[in-house]
């Protein structure tokens, strides 16, 4: 068998329509240095998002999914040391100095945080948050920003807006303040949207409710969404394409039905059978023996092989990217459609 | 009540203050059966696990566990009835002992209820972490050695050591990676089958409950909504709230799942009527003016709605 290596040029890795590419990360890869030299955190991720396209960043805690997202907003730590490319906009925004990276953000790029206590001020209202990054970013006058600032929380669905615009964000339930958080991060009409774990930690009607609002938003203002999650399910149901990482490595790309329905690479079969389903009638779960390995204790070749029920003598050596039969899978043996 | 029924809660309520935390609350559960508490935030869910176990004290309301009322029970006597109720709690982190090593954590609930002599408690210490799948060598290794997954089989092993009929598991996973969940699912699975051991399981996601638990109660703002036997509440669901829950969390983006709209609202304003009112798509003039009750609707299955009035018990 002769292996293809998926590069940016496979299908898999571009959206399939022509639409205008909003982001392109090209072998991301963060290390992180310390005293004992630099640890590899996340290793050559490669993906694309189109305008108004859901890509899902998907894997278990410590798989590198949030340090990639970090990286690509240029709030990657201190200590951070990050190769490759990243493309927004058709500008390679990588190499720029810090300061000019902060600009981007706000501007280009909206930021949706698990937790909005964490990235909301605390002590401004919920107005002064909103009309100073309206002002800064966008040159309005304080009328101005404050009369768009209540359309956009009108437009998020939160109802009072003039009056939650003199409040603060602890008198708001999660899922106001989630709401508060979309609306900041389209504010400036920004072409791409981060949203880590937005919905992990609000209650499930209320979830449902914020997902319906993200995607009204990705399709009313064509935004290219990045969605950082754990949950597969919500990947099938809410995401075009998927890139699934395990220990820092894009262990398979590609359509996220596709790989949520019959994913080619071990793990990410793996995780769909730990999860118990609606409708299950199995007596067990099928869980991934193990556990994931720390950063810094990835094992040599491919980093799943430990753990892989299918892992053979190739395994020793890292498999590529490869293109398969639907997706990109980094696997000497990965499963067949429907196995 | 028949002689398997291990406990039974009827009329429970909890106030804080002004706040109705649990209302009315009535199920009973089985020998060796996992009954599934199921809500959202403010459900009153884990609140109703702590009285259970009375580890706080009911405003109104009877428990009866083995036979007896756990209200009538001195402190004395209810510290030896813990003996057959232990917990598992979501955040192993927080629950053992960070100073106690995993043979302390385990030999101390033995000690507390004077159960065996030393040798033979060190010998059951040695037997629970091989029932969890730990290694022996893990014995004289601190909480903070382990991952979230390890600790939580510590601390499934912690609650078996004194041999419960009841545990009562308030978000036994729902800190941990879905990989580690399903080997901690399994591992109360096979526990539950090889000790009989009764189970009360709190949790705010359906999957979980439902690869879990033989019967389930919903709840909402503080009341239980709707109850049966799981396949009952996932393929017939009465309650309009139980209904919308099932399609928040496995409806698909395509044919739009059937949203509730607005949020829950405060305990500290229950909405008059029927608490689900404000946002029940079905919602009509009564429901606001009066309180439905819990109704029958035959096959162990129980629900309180006006929707299901006259409804005939099939």
């Amino acid at each position: 068998m002769t292996v293809r290596t998926a590069s940016d040029s496979t299908p898999t890795a571009q959206p399939a329509s022509a639409r205008e590419l909003v982001l392109e990360v090209r072998d991301l890869s963060v290390s992180l240095r310390n005293a004992d030299g630099l640890l590899p955190i996340v290793t050559d991720v490669s993906f694309s998002i189109a305008e108004g396209e859901a890509v899902a960043l998907a894997g278990e805690s410590g798989c590198g999914k949030s340090i990639t997202a970090s990286a690509i907003m240029g709030i990657a730590p201190d200590n951070a040391e990050i190769s490759g490319t990243i493309i927004l906009n058709g500008a390679a925004i990588s190499g720029l100095p810090h300061r000019e990276r902060r600009k981007l953000c706000g501007r280009h790029m909206g930021f949706i945080f698990q937790e909005p206590m964490t990235a909301l001020h605390p002590t401004l209202t919920v107005g002064r948050q909103m009309t100073d990054t309206l002002r800064h970013n966008l040159g309005l006058s304080h009328a101005a920003a404050t009369d768009r600032a209540a359309e956009l929380l009108d437009r998020v669905g939160i109802p009072r807006a003039r009056e939650i615009l003199k409040g603060y964000v602890h008198e708001l339930s999660g899922g106001m303040r989630q709401r508060v958080m979309i609306a900041l991060a389209i504010s400036c009409g920004p072409s791409l949207v981060i949203a880590d774990e937005p919905t992990t930690a609000l209650d499930v009607t209320i979830q449902a409710q914020v997902l319906d609002l993200l995607d009204e938003m990705r399709r009313e203002f064509e935004l290219a969404m990045l969605f950082i999650t754990h949950d597969l399910e919500l990947v099938g149901d809410f995401c075009d394409r998927a890139v699934v990482m395990y220990a820092g490595d894009v262990v398979e790309r590609g359509r996220a039905a596709d790989i949520v329905r019959s994913p080619a690479h071990p793990y990410a079969r793996g995780l769909i059978d730990a999860m118990p389903r609606h409708g299950d009638q199995r007596a067990r779960l099928t869980p991934i023996p193990g556990t994931v390995p720390p950063v810094g204790h990835w094992p040599q070749g491919c980093r799943f092989a430990p753990r892989c029920s299918r892992a053979g003598k190739k395994c020793t050596v890292r498999p590529p990217l490869a293109v398969h039969i639907r997706s990109d899978v980094r696997c000497w043996y990965p499963l067949k459609v429907g196995q | 009540m028949t002689d398997d029924t291990i406990l039974s809660v009827s009329g429970l309520s909890k106030n804080f203050k002004a706040v109705k935390a649990v209302r009315d609350v009535s199920f009973s559960i089985r020998r060796g059966k996992t009954f599934g508490l199921v809500g959202e935030s403010g459900s009153g869910k884990s609140t109703t696990a702590r009285l259970v176990l009375r580890l706080i004290e009911p405003t109104s309301g009877s428990i009866r566990f083995r036979g007896r009322e756990l209200a009538n029970f001195s402190p004395a006597e209810l510290r030896a009835e813990r003996r057959h109720m232990q917990m598992i709690f979501q955040d192993p982190y927080g629950s053992l002992n960070p100073r106690m090593s995993v043979r302390e954590t385990l030999i101390e609930p033995q000690l507390v209820h004077g159960i065996g002599t030393p040798a033979e408690r060190i010998q059951t210490a040695e037997l629970l972490l091989a029932e969890v799948s730990l290694p022996r060598a893990a014995l004289d290794r601190h909480p903070h050695e382990f991952s979230g997954g390890q600790r939580q089989r510590i601390a499934i092993a912690r609650a078996l050591a004194t041999n419960p009929e009841l545990i009562v598991a308030d978000e036994p996973v729902s800190a941990l990676d879905v990989s580690v969940q399903a080997q901690v699912l399994n591992l109360m699975r096979d526990l539950q089958d090889r000790h009989r051991t009764t189970m009360l399981f709190i949790s705010h996601d359906l999957r979980v409950v439902q690869f879990m638990c033989d019967e389930i109660a919903v709840m909402y703002l503080g009341e239980v909504v709707e109850q049966g036997p799981r396949d009952r509440i996932y393929y017939s669901a009465a309650h309009p709230y139980t209904q919308a829950l099932l399609a928040s969390a496995t409806g698909k983006r395509d044919g739009k799942r059937a949203r509730l709209k607005g949020e829950i609202p405060s305990a500290h304003a229950v909405p008059s009527g029927c608490a689900f009112r404000t946002r029940c798509p079905h919602a009509f003039e009564r429901c606001a003016l009066e309180k439905p009750a819990i109704r029958d609707l035959g096959l162990g299955q129980k629900a309180a709605c006006h929707l299901l009035d006259g409804q005939a018990v099939s």
